[in-house]
């Protein structure tokens, strides 16, 4: 026993060894052998190709590559005609080799505020000290597989946390040390939007609370550097040392790579980006940002569709992202775009060359395909002299193929890894396919070998008869076994001979007898003509936002006559009267106006309006609570516009054109807000209402109190708390305020700065409320500070302090008439609106609810029923009062010259639960037409049936699939964690 | 205008916090006449004269002779309709949604027939009361949750106690139909989706072997008693309706189908979002549906902005005996029924079909049509007088209303407080 451990100390010796070890178990050694691979098609690089050349190694490294390569005459020589060289692949976004980082224990019911560690940043998801290297162990069974798909180095890091730390760049050289094996211990710098699994700690819960975090991160590093910070901080000490490095962001889809590039841009930083498939949706926009990419080959599987009750839940985005996916490299390259490719987000490296060739059927070329592969990640890695081509003094990292990489057909024989050989299939192995004859034992059979000519097949029959039959091939040896009546078997075993294509060898009878036998050839194989799979790909167009109802192309401005429409302006309500629109503005109402050029619309009978103004939404938004403090004024809904939700068109075809994108209510100091103009088609930054004023959320009551989910952990648990809460923030911003204004350094504090705005008067709160005591005591709380309430929303209690909301200069944006839902609206009343109105508040209807949004013109509707309110002053709670509350009543809100054409065209009484929105505009833009609505139906039903007929086919031809899935949008209100 | 609400605050004010008092019975006999009257089977009659007694409609007609005797309401440019009714609601079994202490509405167990609605329900809420004013005026008072969740019973909106409120007892038993997919698991790593639910079939055959089960025991001879089986007797003898929750195709049909293998004569789809997909069968089988309210977004991505809009009117062009309900929202949220019945009118549906929804189709669908739904000779005189459409919000303006021919108030904790803070207000000079 002690023997063999001492055996394998050795044994890791040798291994380990390098010139400068002592060495006790023989003599010392050095092999400076040359190998020589001629007469080969070298791809030196993707464009730069050699046929019939010389590729020389030694010692590891590319010598000499080339026609005309002089060969050493200590050289071993290796005839490759035919076959093909590569620069072996790199992945430059792996865990090869990472311990999986552990779960967080413990799954209390209130939430983890603070960190785990001691000595680091004050949150735990922020790991810039982690290097890979550490946790690093050589897998050779995973590194095997990574040869197999062709790769020679990956740069692997702890796939944990939104500050992850370096990478370790690695070569998958099984014979070689770990000495020779790290090409680099800390190759790139590591960041993502996804918290660590390995802490609790709450912050952040959300992507507007990740991305600021980011930002404060930079911002804190900044003050750590110029030395204000007393103690020590190992994440910014760590995060500082690795600026040097490639930074990687790793994103992902849905517009995270412009998230993440807005954060680079703040502070000079340019990161490379882990794509998520999907960039061939907006495409300019992901080029604007000039990043480089790595990009995922996540291709979805078709659904399986074949139960149409099941095919109905998969939606036509999905589907037509199954059609579409493929493109994305297609797509990056047209738009040039540079990018590499990884194994991340593929089930197997094995699933690569499928991708691959599925990629290029889809127009990649192959150069763009070998590229991503090799000399980009080479070069995002800084190593384009060491690794990604073979130029002399480069790894001899290599492939050796059959033919062209990418094409079905070709094998991959040997991976060589820093000059060590590494064979997936023998390159020599004989094709054995074809038809034999056999005979033994009296009988005689048929052999039919077929398959792969690597891994063939066999079927062996008597007569017409078949017989179970079973076939090995390795290195020159042939075994084949088969037995008749179930119990009697033959074996076979022989020899490859070359010169000749019969199989002579050694057969076993089921007696147990030996004797001689020979599968004598008689007709070469023939390879079975495939079903031609070669046609173009039928596609999809993309759309905007790539999603059922997105437009093929963007709605423009157009010069549009409202001719005879009942005109609701901000004080009156004129009948038979025409409206002109023209570059984007209202510009005439009048009587018998003339078009001009303008297309003329007849509105006979039918109602004309400013367009709805939604004070309080949380619709377009891809999360809505950053619920991990109780301040986090740092964050911006504008970093979690989601410019695809559906209910962006349906608001439309509720006569929606402007919301407020509000945080939610789960802190007392909630996000700062969004105003979008509701321009379906547009990009997140489209959608944000140009020139728009400063708003914040604040909250008030339940949710911030966490009365109703058991959370017991977090100040404040009661209304007393709350108020203590903007006591200490508001006293903390005006001290921040004061030493910044007197020139004194300050720690940019993201979230100071946004409560010092509001200090200042340069942003306004809307805050969530309820209950009398609340409403007054924030009221007391703005006093005191010297600010003034900008509106209160919910405010359901409103009402019973109307008048001294007036006397603050608070507007009220409230529900028509929801209560009962929670303990603090017991006292809710539908006459909320009209007696606050009555008291002077500016009153706006409001939603918080992606269904009543698109109804809000009747809930306006519902003021008048309680508590009587005159029906323009009912309409103005949905357009001019929520434009006076945003602050845009200059822009929007009533139907007046030199306004925006913001307008509405209604088939009845806006007020009226008739009403329908036949025409949205917003700036003199048709954004919803109920007739453009019918035929979009109809295309969305057709391209439904198309796709839903390429996924039948698919799945008949043998493709994989996938359960039907519906990815329903989560829908969110004030409460939404 | 200001000292008629100080002395309105001065009569209520000692009221405020308590509920309505229930209106004594009907003493003498009240005519209304000159209204616009929405019968509830589709008809109007204009300059209508409605005249009831003992609590029930006595004469209804544009031609008839003004009465004498009784009280005379002048409701010349005034609508008069049917109470309305809210089906499937768990009115009375929840005050507020958040105090879990005050809601009374989902018991646990899977296969609970035996969990009767009615025992549980609070006549005096305030969440019932506040519909009362809007018109709706009966509600079918149903559990909610598991599998069967019990048994519902018809009540009217005017009560002293659960005793009271019953107009028709235990009508109805509902079954939540398996769906054909479900939410994945976060707990079991599953993507955030709905995904095929693989359970699908077992957790049909676990509805079927109770169903069976409950029908072999009534068939028996005396054994012990089983309460879920006892109660669901009334399935197939006829008495009692199965109120089957399904929305999916595939689903509805599974569920028709089967219950009537079972034996089980009189069946309601409740929820019904793909039933339009279905309407042949659903007319073979002559089954009506409860569709659910307009008032929701599409589920489906892909879906018409307005399909839950039209989904109603859909299903009454087929030919099929509709009803609206709103099981999926809160409670307070049910006083919006008349404008749900409106939104589908604005989307085509004649308004006098739309109306039925909530009144005539509804009582027929839940089998009190022999006194309650439409405005007819013989019946409850539950009804009120609008200013306007009770259909559109504007007009919504009810200024009597009466359950039972008795004259019930139209106030409710919403009205008074808004009373109060307007007097003070007012008082206050501002």
């Amino acid at each position: 026993m002690k023997l063999l451990a001492l055996t394998f100390l050795l044994g890791g010796a040798f291994l380990m060894a390098q010139d400068y070890f002592p060495k006790n178990d023989g003599v010392k050694t050095k092999n400076n052998n040359y190998m020589a691979f001629t007469n080969a098609k070298i791809y030196v690089s993707p464009t730069q190709i050699i046929q019939n050349g010389t590729l020389l190694i030694q010692d590891g490294k590319v010598v000499q590559v080339g026609k005309s390569v002089t060969i050493p005459k200590n050289a071993i020589v290796e005839d490759l005609q035919g076959k093909f060289i590569y620069p072996s692949f790199i992945d430059v976004f792996s865990d090869y080799g990472m311990a999986k980082p552990e779960n967080a224990d413990g799954s209390g019911r209130s939430s983890q505020y603070n960190p785990n560690r001691d000595g680091f940043y004050w949150n735990d998801h922020i790991m810039p000290e982690n290097s890979a290297i550490g946790s690093f162990t050589y897998d050779k069974k995973k590194a095997e597989e990574l040869r197999k798909a062709g790769f020679g180095v990956v740069n692997s890091h702890i796939q944990d946390g939104i500050a992850r730390g370096t990478g370790v760049l690695v070569a998958l050289n099984d014979s070689g040390s770990e000495a020779q094996r790290i090409l680099s211990d800390k190759s790139a710098q590591y960041f993502s939007f996804e918290k660590s699994i390995t802490s609790r700690q709450s912050y952040p819960t959300s992507i507007m609370g990740a991305t600021a975090l980011m930002r404060q991160l930079y911002y804190d590093l900044d003050w750590y550097n110029k030395g204000n910070i007393k103690t020590t901080d190992r994440s910014l000490e760590a995060l500082e040392e690795n600026k040097s490095l490639n930074q990687i962001f790793a994103a992902g889809g849905n517009g995270n790579i412009l998230r993440a590039d807005k954060i680079g841009d703040l502070f000079g930083i340019q990161y490379t980006i882990l794509a998520g498939g999907d960039e061939y949706e907006r495409i300019a926009d992901v080029k604007a940002t000039n990043a480089r990419l790595i990009v995922p080959l996540n291709f979805p599987d078709a659904y399986d569709v074949s139960n149409p009750y099941e095919a109905q839940y998969v939606a036509l985005k999905d589907m037509r992202h199954w059609n579409l996916a493929p493109t994305n490299p297609k797509v990056l390259e047209d738009n040039g775009v540079q990018f590499s490719f990884t194994l991340h987000e593929l089930k197997s490296p094995s699933d690569l060359k499928s991708k691959l060739m599925k990629a290029i059927t889809y127009g990649l070329s192959k150069t763009k395909a070998l590229e991503a592969l090799t000399t980009v990640p080479a070069s995002i890695l800084g190593k384009s002299a060491e690794i990604g081509s073979l130029q002399p003094g480069s790894q001899a990292n290599f492939l050796i193929t059959s033919g062209d990489i990418f094409d079905e057909a070709t094998s991959l024989y040997e991976n060589w890894v820093q000059g060590n050989k590494n064979i997936i299939q023998s390159k020599d192995q004989k094709d054995v396919r074809g038809e034999y004859t056999l005979a033994t034992n009296g009988q005689n059979y048929t052999v039919s070998i077929t398959g792969d000519a690597n891994k063939p097949k066999v079927e062996l029959k008597k007569g017409t008869e078949k017989v179970p039959s079973k076939l090995e091939y390795t290195t020159d040896w042939l075994n084949v076994s088969f037995s008749e009546n179930g119990t009697e078997s033959y074996r076979f075993a022989g020899k490859i001979i070359s010169g000749s294509d019969d199989i002579s060898g050694k057969m076993i009878l089921p007696n147990g007898t030996e004797t001689t036998a020979t599968l004598t050839k008689t007709d070469p194989f023939k390879e079975t003509a495939k079903t031609s799979d070669d046609k173009k790909p039928q596609l999809m167009a993309v759309t905007y936002p790539n999603v059922s109802y997105g437009y093929k192309t963007k709605p423009q401005q157009e010069s549009i006559l409202f001719k005879n429409a009942t005109v609701w302006t901000g004080n009156s309500i004129l009948e038979n009267t025409d409206v002109l629109v023209k570059n984007g503005k209202i510009a005439k109402v009048g009587k018998d106006l003339r078009a001009g050029g303008a297309t003329t619309v007849d509105a006979t009978g039918k109602h004309l309006t400013a367009g709805i103004i939604d004070e309080h939404s949380h619709i377009a938004a891809l999360s809505i609570n950053e619920a991990g403090h109780n301040s986090s004024a740092e964050v911006r809904m504008k970093d979690a516009i989601d410019p695809k939700d559906m209910d962006i068109y349906r608001n439309l075809a509720g006569g929606v054109t402007t919301i407020q994108l509000l945080h939610g209510s789960a802190n007392p100091i909630g996000g700062r807000s969004a105003i979008l103009r509701l321009k379906w088609g547009e990009n997140a930054d489209g959608l944000v209402f140009p020139g728009s004023p400063k708003f914040i959320k604040f909250a008030l009551g339940e949710n911030v109190k966490q009365s109703n989910w058991g959370s017991y952990s977090r100040f404040p648990q009661t209304r007393m708390g709350v108020e203590q809460v903007y006591t200490d923030y508001f006293q903390r911003a005006k001290e921040y305020d004061a030493k910044k204004k007197s020139g004194l350094p300050v720690r940019h504090d993201e979230e100071m700065e946004v409560l010092a705005e509001i200090l200042n008067s340069e942003r306004f709160i809307s805050c969530h409320s309820y209950v009398q005591s609340e409403i007054n005591m924030m009221m007391k709380v703005a006093e005191k500070f010297g600010f003034q309430m900008n509106t209160f929303t919910h405010i359901l209690e409103g009402y019973k302090v109307a008048d001294k909301m007036a006397e603050h200069g608070v507007g009220g944006s409230t529900f028509s008439d929801w209560w009962a839902y929670k303990f603090e609206v017991n006292d809710a009343i539908p006459y909320n609106a009209a007696i606050m109105a009555s008291q002077g508040v500016t009153v706006a209807i409001n939603s918080d609810d992606a269904e009543m949004s698109r109804r809000l013109n009747q809930e306006a509707g519902k003021t008048v029923k309680y508590g009587g309110m005159s029906e323009l002053e009912a309409w103005k709670t949905v357009t001019l009062n929520p434009a006076k509350l945003l602050h845009l009543d200059d822009r929007v809100g009533s139907v007046e010259e030199g306004k925006d054409a913001d307008l509405v065209l209604w088939s009845d009484h806006p007020l009226s639960v008739y009403a329908k929105a036949e025409k949205t505009l917003i700036e003199g833009a048709v954004y919803f037409d109920l007739e453009k609505d019918k035929t979009i139906r109809q295309s969305v039903q057709q391209e439904r049936n198309q796709l839903i007929n390429m996924m039948l086919n698919e799945k008949e031809k043998g493709g994989k699939t996938q359960t039907p899935v519906q990815n329903k949008k989560e829908r969110f209100e004030c409460e939404t964690l | 205008m200001k000292q008629i609400i100080t002395i309105i605050c001065l009569v209520f004010g000692v009221l405020l916090q308590a509920q309505q008092t229930p209106a004594a019975p009907q003493t003498e006999q009240v005519a209304i006449f000159g209204a616009t009257a929405h019968i509830g089977n589709g008809e109007v009659i204009e300059n209508c004269t409605i005249i009831f007694n003992d609590g029930k409609i006595t004469a209804i007609g544009a031609d008839l002779m003004a009465p004498t005797i009784g009280t005379m309401i002048n409701a010349q440019g005034k609508h008069v309709y049917p109470g309305f009714i809210a089906p499937s609601k768990s009115l009375g079994l929840v005050e507020v949604d958040a105090v879990r202490a005050s809601n009374d509405q989902d018991e646990l167990g899977e296969m609970i027939p035996n969990i009767r609605s009615i025992v549980a329900y609070n006549a005096e809420s305030k969440v019932v009361e506040s519909m009362r004013p809007n018109g709706i005026l009966l509600a079918q008072v149903t559990p909610k949750g598991g599998r069967i969740s019990g048994t519902s019973t018809i009540v009217q909106f005017d009560a002293w106690n659960w005793e009271d409120a019953a107009v028709k007892w235990d009508d109805g038993i509902h079954l939540n139909w398996p769906s054909l997919f479900r939410k994945g698991s976060s707990w079991l790593g599953e993507p955030n989706a709905f995904l095929p639910n693989k359970n699908y079939q077992e957790q049909v055959d676990e509805v079927l072997t109770f169903v069976q089960n409950a029908k072999a025991y009534g068939a028996g001879i005396s054994q012990e008693l089983n309460l879920p089986f006892a109660a669901m007797q009334g399935l197939f003898n006829g008495s009692q309706r199965l109120f089957i929750h399904a929305n999916g195709e595939k689903e509805i049909m599974d569920a028709v189908t089967s219950a009537q293998k079972a034996g089980i004569p009189h069946m309601v789809v409740v929820g019904g979002y793909r039933a339009h997909k279905i309407t042949d069968f659903l007319k073979q089988h002559n089954i009506p549906v409860l569709v659910s309210e307009p008032h929701a977004l599409p589920q489906f991505d892909d879906d018409d902005y307005d399909f839950p809009y039209k989904l109603p009117k859909l299903l009454v062009e087929a030919g099929l005996l509709v009803g609206l309900q709103n099981e999926s929202m809160s409670n307070f949220q049910t006083r919006n029924l008349p404008f749900y019945a409106g939104h589908v009118a604005g989307q085509g549906l004649d308004k006098e079909k739309a109306l039925q929804l909530i009144t005539g189709n509804t009582a027929k669908i839940l089998g009190i049509d022999g006194d309650y739904g439409t405005l007819e000779v013989g019946k409850s005189a539950t009804l009120f007088i609008s200013e306007g459409d009770a259909l559109d919000m504007r007009t919504n303006q009810l200024t009597k209303a009466f359950i039972d021919g008795r004259d019930i108030s139209l106030e409710t904790h919403q009205t008074e407080l808004w009373k109060r803070y307007m007097g003070k207000y007012e008082s206050e000079g501002k």
